[in-house]
């Protein structure tokens, strides 16, 4: 059976820094679009950290979430193209394809994360920036839709070099730029569809919840975290 | 005068299609300006990116996909109407039907252009059709806006033949009558009608063919429309009544759309003698059905959701009844019932004037519907970290006037190659007139009002 690629979540260990979108943002070529069209809603980050508040001032405390796509299994984004620009992989990923986007902006409207961020303009790199980009990742025109990608590439280098090798890859051998960067080790990425993997594992524990569930689309990122009716008794 | 003779009819019917006044040539040319700072607008769009209009996330969808909806709403005022009127037999329709059928026709091509204006790349709006390609992939049949593709392209192909058709007979009566070079235009558009039995029998039964079939054809395209929103899982749009809802609604706004249009060629082309307060009145009625069945869709639309109390859904129902979007849905509601019923109901307001202000209510009302279905859902989406609001630029704005602006020109222009009222329809109705609708036949007497 092919790979089905999952991310883990842990909302209790994720500090709020988010390391995992700049590391996202270098190794995915997303341009950044300055200040006044990140004011008018143009701007990308294929991982946000979603800042929550709970309870009432002074007794106030800030959750964060990290959001990412959510490489649905029933992804409402992928029916909904003409062009197939987007579509299910083999391996369970949310695949993108820039080249055939024309660009409806439909998928952005179906997705229920709001994860898929568009291309207003042609996207511009300061310099120096433009000499750090990844040369693994292509870069997308003007009117095309970009998303998280789990960092495929890193997939399938992975992928090459455990085929190379003759073997198969190994458990928390593929990293993606948000997972490696993550000083608290909240995110945990890897293989659903072998029991025995960390994310598998992780994503059976009774904290596990996933975002918008209700919505029927079947995500592979699960999140972890107390319930937080609970939460004062652990304390 | 009870009824008119052929003559008189066709004097009465070809006078507009004379020379230009500079009236006429100024307004076509204010229209036109319009129509080309449209088109400049969207050159620019193209050229720079959809970032210069005023869509972001996640309002992905705005000012385009409103006037979308909205021209292929109005589109239904023609073939659907005409059609409908037709197979009723309904005899006041004469007058009405070729002025109906021309909106169909141009509200549907102004229409569709917006779904390739919208494109974040539309040079590759092709890609849509389906063809084999070097690519190797065919477009994905599963997308809404794929079966928007078909639908439009069917109904546009099938209103241009249900306008075409009872226009023949016309032009052969125009290249008889005409020298010169407009003979020879008239004669390729004519045909080679020659008014045989035979031909006129063909006629007949072309159109009988086409208005039955024109019907589920007219129906289907604005479900399939209602679809591109009914299909996606987001709050408020993902509902049953959405296909019923928008079919109702764009015969509403097509009824209106055909009223004002009546009422403009009334005054401009003086055509006080064969369109009559008869005309503006029944319509008058059938827009006041639509009020109503709107009204109904609404409510049931509201009432259904209120009381579901799914927490996504509520905060898009609150933001359009009490929160930022609420100025607007209650001037919706204002111009699409609470103006146009009591004006339709009252038989003493139910006037020439009376039905125009109560469809130019009705017009902006739906347009103001349509925005409201899809702005407020895309800016209120689930996760509230990433709401947003959506204002547009100058450049949706241009783009909007444009399309209005374009139908005006469009329009005027039809009026001087063709005949917008049916003259051999027209003179085949003038015995049934007098004979079996005394009542229409005494309205004709009182001429304008």
């Amino acid at each position: 059976m092919a790979h089905q690629w999952g991310m883990v979540i842990d909302l209790d260990r994720c500090t709020g820094c988010e390391a995992c979108v700049v590391a996202c943002h270098a190794e995915n070529n997303i341009s950044t679009v300055g200040e006044d069209q990140a004011g008018r809603g143009r701007a990308k980050h294929w991982i946000r950290v979603e800042r929550y508040y709970e309870g009432e001032f002074p007794d106030v405390k800030t959750k964060f979430m990290p959001v990412l796509c959510q490489q649905c299994d029933a992804a409402p984004c992928e029916p909904v193209c003409p062009t197939f620009a987007s579509y299910h992989t083999i391996e369970g990923l949310n695949g993108q394809v820039y080249n055939r986007c024309i660009g409806t902006r439909y998928c952005a409207n179906a997705c229920p994360y709001n994860v898929r961020f568009f291309n207003f303009y042609n996207p511009v790199w300061d310099k120096p920036l433009n000499l750090q980009l990844n040369p693994d990742v292509s870069l997308r025109e003007v009117g095309v839709m970009e998303k998280c990608t789990f960092c495929v590439q890193r997939i399938k280098a992975s992928e090459i070099h455990a085929s190379a090798e003759k073997r198969e890859v190994k458990d928390g051998e593929i990293q993606p730029a948000c997972v490696q960067s993550c000083p608290t080790k909240a995110m945990v990425f890897g293989d659903l569809s072998d029991p025995q993997s960390e994310v598998a594992r992780l994503a059976r524990s009774n904290r596990a919840t996933k975002l918008l569930a209700e919505v029927g689309t079947l995500p592979k990122v699960t999140y972890l975290q107390r319930d937080s009716w609970h939460a004062g008794e652990d304390s | 005068m009870p009824a008119k003779t052929p003559e008189q009819i066709n004097q009465d019917l070809l006078r507009p299609l004379g020379g230009a006044s500079a009236k006429y040539l100024a307004a076509l040319a204010f229209f036109a300006a319009i129509v080309v700072a449209a088109m400049c607008a969207f050159v620019w769009q193209a050229y720079q990116g959809i970032g210069v209009s005023g869509l972001r996330r996640p309002v992905f969808w705005g000012f385009y996909i409103t006037n979308f909806v909205f021209w292929i709403g109005l589109s239904h005022a023609g073939t659907l109407i005409s059609a409908i009127l037709r197979l009723a037999n309904a005899t006041w329709r004469r007058p009405v039907t070729r002025c109906a059928e021309v909106i169909t026709v141009f509200a549907l091509s102004i229409g569709a252009t917006f779904p390739v204006i919208h494109l974040g790349r539309p040079w590759l709006a092709f890609w849509l059709i389906p063809y084999p390609t070097e690519r190797g992939l065919w477009p994905n049949i599963r997308s809404p806006l794929l079966w928007d593709f078909f639908a439009i392209n069917t109904y546009l192909l099938g209103s241009v033949t249900f306008l075409l058709l009872p226009i023949i007979p016309d032009m052969a009566l125009i290249r008889d009558r005409a020298t010169g070079l407009r003979k020879k235009i008239y004669s390729v558009v004519a045909l080679g009608w020659r008014g045989t039995p035979k031909q006129w029998h063909r006629l007949e039964s072309a159109m009988q063919i086409m208005a039955v079939a024109v019907i589920p054809v007219a129906v289907s395209v604005h479900s399939i429309v209602s679809w591109d929103f009914a299909m996606a899982p987001v709050p408020m749009w993902h509902s049953t009544i959405f296909a019923p809802y928008f079919v109702a609604g764009a015969i509403f706004s097509g009824i209106a759309a055909l009223i004002i249009a009546m009422a403009l060629l009334r005054k401009f082309l003086h055509l006080e003698e064969y369109l009559l307060r008869v005309h503006f009145e029944n319509l008058g009625k059938l827009l006041l059905v639509m009020s109503l069945l709107w009204f109904y869709f609404v409510f049931a639309e509201r009432l259904t959701a209120w009381y579901g109390n799914e927490p996504s859904e509520m905060t898009v129902f609150w933001v359009t009844q009490t929160g930022s979007f609420s100025p607007l849905f209650w001037l919706m509601v204002v111009c699409n019932f609470v103006v146009p019923f009591p004006i339709l109901a009252i038989k003493k307001f139910r006037t020439i004037t009376g039905t125009v202000i109560a469809s130019i209510g009705v017009v902006i009302g739906m347009w103001l519907e349509r925005f409201l279905i899809i702005v407020p859902s895309l800016s209120h989406k689930y996760l509230p970290y990433s709401w947003g609001t959506y204002r547009p630029t100058w450049v949706e704005i241009t783009i909007t006037a444009g399309t209005f602006a374009g139908m005006a020109l469009l329009y005027m222009l039809f009026a001087k190659t063709v005949p917008i009222i049916s003259i051999w329809e027209l003179k085949a109705g003038q015995h049934t007139l007098t004979v079996h609708e005394p009542s229409l036949a005494h309205a004709a007497e009182e001429g304008a009002d």
